[in-house]
């Protein structure tokens, strides 16, 4: 009996990591590809105007086309996240990439960060803590992988 | 307008992932579907999933409706209002998806929430 809980406590630690695993990535997907669109964007040499074939050219320049990428890359990501987890856990949870954003942001772009974008960076990672130590899935019993 | 663009955000927003959450945990994607080799594949097959293709379509809606909406009101406004979609979407998760929501995690969603918000100015 005292066996069978060890190995299913395991089995959940097991998918626990995992599951943290995949909402990192799915966080870095999102917080890079959003950078790389923004940083294509900026350093795009021409104005765009209102010609449909400069931004069918814009996406294939490589950094957009990377933050394309790593953007499909994070739809799918997080497709199989709500799989694994509660949507009520992801959504917190998967909020931290506005706050690396913002630090991308202020390092890359030199963009102002204020006391209330502190201050919210502060709720957001308290919001963070709250919600991580919940369980990741609270409506079935199996697990993927 | 500006108040028309918020609720097809929030609105959109909330059906797309209503649908991800619910279509993805009917039938999960195991980690070995993960690797490179096989992403075409999974990718296929998320393509053939109605309620994912559908949430995609309410994904576009909502991206549309924010570029809309970034040209009628200032964007240290605009953001914060969609972040009101965290706070519905926890309510539509506990109400729809029957997930479990303990007080824990409300605190940490309306802390996020606001959080959100008080980026955004």
């Amino acid at each position: 009996m005292v066996e069978e809980a060890q190995i299913a406590s395991a089995g959940i630690r097991r998918v626990d990591l995992k599951t943290k695993l995949l909402a990192a990535f799915v966080v870095a997907t999102n917080v890079l590809g959003n950078f790389s669109m923004s940083w294509g964007m900026k350093h795009q040499a021409a104005d765009l105007g209102l010609s449909p074939l400069a931004y069918i050219r814009l996406v294939f320049t490589p950094w957009v086309l990377l933050g394309t990428t790593l953007l499909i890359l994070w739809l799918l990501s997080r497709m199989t996240l709500l799989g694994w987890a509660d949507l009520s856990y992801v959504l917190p949870v998967t909020s931290i990439g506005y706050v690396l954003s913002a630090v991308l942001g202020k390092v890359f772009f030199g963009e102002l960060v204020t006391w209330q974008r502190w201050l919210g960076t502060g709720f957001i990672v308290i919001g963070i803590i709250f919600v991580g130590l919940t369980a990741a899935n609270t409506t079935r019993q199996e697990t993927a992988g | 307008m500006k108040w028309l663009m918020v609720g097809i955000i929030v609105g959109s927003t909330v059906l797309a992932d209503l649908l991800q959450s619910f279509e993805m945990k009917r039938h999960t994607v195991a980690v070995e579907d993960l690797r490179p080799g096989r992403l075409v594949g999974m990718l296929r097959g998320l393509a053939q999933r109605g309620p994912l293709v559908l949430a995609v379509f309410f994904m576009a809606i909502s991206f549309f409706a924010f570029m809309k909406l970034l040209s009628v009101a200032d964007l240290s406004f605009s953001v914060p209002v969609t972040a009101a979609s965290v706070a519905l979407e926890t309510v539509l998760a506990r109400l729809v998806l029957k997930e479990k929501v303990t007080a824990l995690r409300w605190a940490g969603a309306l802390s996020v929430a606001c959080g959100v918000a008080l980026l955004a100015m």
